[in-house]
């Protein structure tokens, strides 16, 4: 251990719900997009899954909302430090999306792809079993364009940079390609649990 | 459709991300009233690219930790130092320990360089925005150009409430335009950033056009990716790095 003389920290919470090295924004929700905030209509908004699956499918904003809604109440944890208690989001479950689609039996891994061009890669198994969403309500509003509205990918058991912002598509795959930020030495999975911040974390 | 997209990035040497190495304080110099620069020995330093970051991490006691980024202020030197320029943050946890206890000769650990998304090669023209703090990944550029005398277009514009809290003030020569929000020297005008400081710059894009290097608090950010998108500046040619 490496001490830094004089330093002492702020009181120390012990919080269960706090992975290692998070604090707590509380009402904060920094924004830390690397690219101009789009200026994307819902009218404009598609999302689009293909790649292997059975049959490919796009959905626009209404056809979107004809799925079952369903509504994430949690924490969300970000790569740079903030995690943030108690947020609600509402949209559909990934799930839904998937039924439509099929995906393959290869399949394994996939890559979200937003409007913007961002791209991050997830093994398939995150965004199945009811721990991913499309989310286009915060705290029963509208989500804000900074924070990715219309819609946004919502995996919130992986730091906060897989949840792709003005989420366009997903593209299902048999072996794992680096999205945007993996390819700038971010971890390919990012489990805040294991502090996967880094690849080689 | 509306139109937009992510700029190219330069790849990361991984290992430096991953790996945590000890730094030792050697200089802290005086930038403005609530800025100060710190001169770190850091001998294994892998080398970066002017607009990378870093993680710096301070232990205390009882092995609790605080982790915070900072932009390299530096040029890249092969000097085995950098220098990171920090603002003083009330009751901040880390800016605080910088300002108020650090000496020199005291260690620190950091891990980087990290983000090639917001780095420049000093290979194309470069446009550049900051505002408070945030022009520290760009001085790093403008100290490169110099350093490395280099010919391809550079320009800068800063925003700061006022003369005294101007950070790196001395040493910013004809390719910066300061703007102030609070107070200004006389003659000067009072305001935000606007379209009248892009416009110019704009009109004076070399072949090839800009590349747009946008760096400060998100508020900033919004504001002067926007003043780009109006001035007509490519969304894909716009690279943002916000202090959260
Ligand atoms: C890529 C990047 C580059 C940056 N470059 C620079 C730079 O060059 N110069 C510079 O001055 N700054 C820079 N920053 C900002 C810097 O990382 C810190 O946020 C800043 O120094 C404040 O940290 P602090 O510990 O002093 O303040 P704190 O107030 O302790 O923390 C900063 C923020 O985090 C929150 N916070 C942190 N820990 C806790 C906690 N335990 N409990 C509650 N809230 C907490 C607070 O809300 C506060 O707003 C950069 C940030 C990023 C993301």
């Amino acid at each position: 251990m490496n001490v830094t003389r004089g330093f002492t920290g702020r009181p120390r919470v012990h919080d269960p719900g706090l992975p290692p090295g998070q604090y707590d924004a509380r009402e904060d929700w920094p924004v830390l997009s690397a690219e101009v905030t789009p200026d994307l209509r819902p009218a404009d908004w598609t999302f689009r899954i293909d790649g292997l699956v059975e049959s490919p499918h796009t959905w626009d904003w209404d056809s979107a909302h004809a799925l079952p809604a369903s509504a994430y109440d949690g924490d969300i944890h970000c790569v740079t430090g903030w995690s943030k208690f108690g947020v609600r989001f509402g949209g559909v479950s990934l799930d839904a999306f998937f039924n439509v689609v099929r995906p393959h039996e290869s399949a394994t891994h996939a890559i979200a792809t937003s409007h913007t061009g961002y791209t991050a890669n997830l093994p398939l198994a995150d965004l199945t079993g009811g721990r991913a969403w499309i989310a286009w309500e915060y705290d029963g509003r509208p989500l804000p364009p900074e924070h990715g509205g219309p819609a946004r990918l919502l995996v919130p058991h992986l730091y906060f940079w897989k949840s792709a912002k003005w989420i366009a598509g997903i593209t299902v795959l048999d072996h794992d390609e680096p999205g945007f930020w993996e390819r700038n030495g971010y971890h390919a999975r990012g489990n805040p649990w294991e502090e996967q911040r880094y690849s080689g974390d | 459709m509306p139109r937009f997209a992510v700029p190219g990035r330069i790849a990361v040497n991984g290992r430096a991300a991953a790996t945590w190495q000890t730094a030792t304080l050697t200089e802290i110099r005086r930038e403005t009233p609530h800025a100060a620069t710190f001169r770190l020995a850091v001998p294994r330093w892998a080398g970066h690219l002017p607009g990378q970051h870093l993680q710096l991490r301070l232990t205390a006691e009882d092995g609790y930790t605080a982790q915070r980024h900072y932009s390299i202020a530096s040029a890249p030197d092969g000097s085995g130092h950098i220098e990171l320029t920090l603002d003083h943050v009330p009751d901040g946890e880390v800016s605080g320990w910088f300002h108020t206890v650090a000496r020199l000769g005291d260690t620190i650990e950091v891990r980087g360089p990290l983000s090639g998304f917001f780095a420049w090669a000093g290979d194309r023209p470069a446009l550049l925005l900051g505002a408070g703090s945030g022009v520290v990944p760009l001085m790093s550029m403008v100290r490169h150009h110099r350093a490395a005398g280099l010919t391809v277009p550079l320009r800068m514009v800063v925003s700061a409430r006022s003369p005294e809290e101007l950070i790196y003030a001395s040493e910013l020569g004809a390719e910066t335009t300061a703007v102030f929000t609070r107070s200004a020297p006389p003659g000067v005008p009072v305001g935000r950033m606007a379209p009248a400081h892009v416009a110019p710059l704009m009109a004076e894009q070399p072949d090839g056009g800009w590349e747009a290097y946008v760096c400060g608090s998100n508020g900033f950010a919004e504001h002067a990716s926007r003043l780009l998108v109006a001035a007509g500046q490519p969304v894909e040619r716009i690279r943002i790095e916000r202090f959260g």
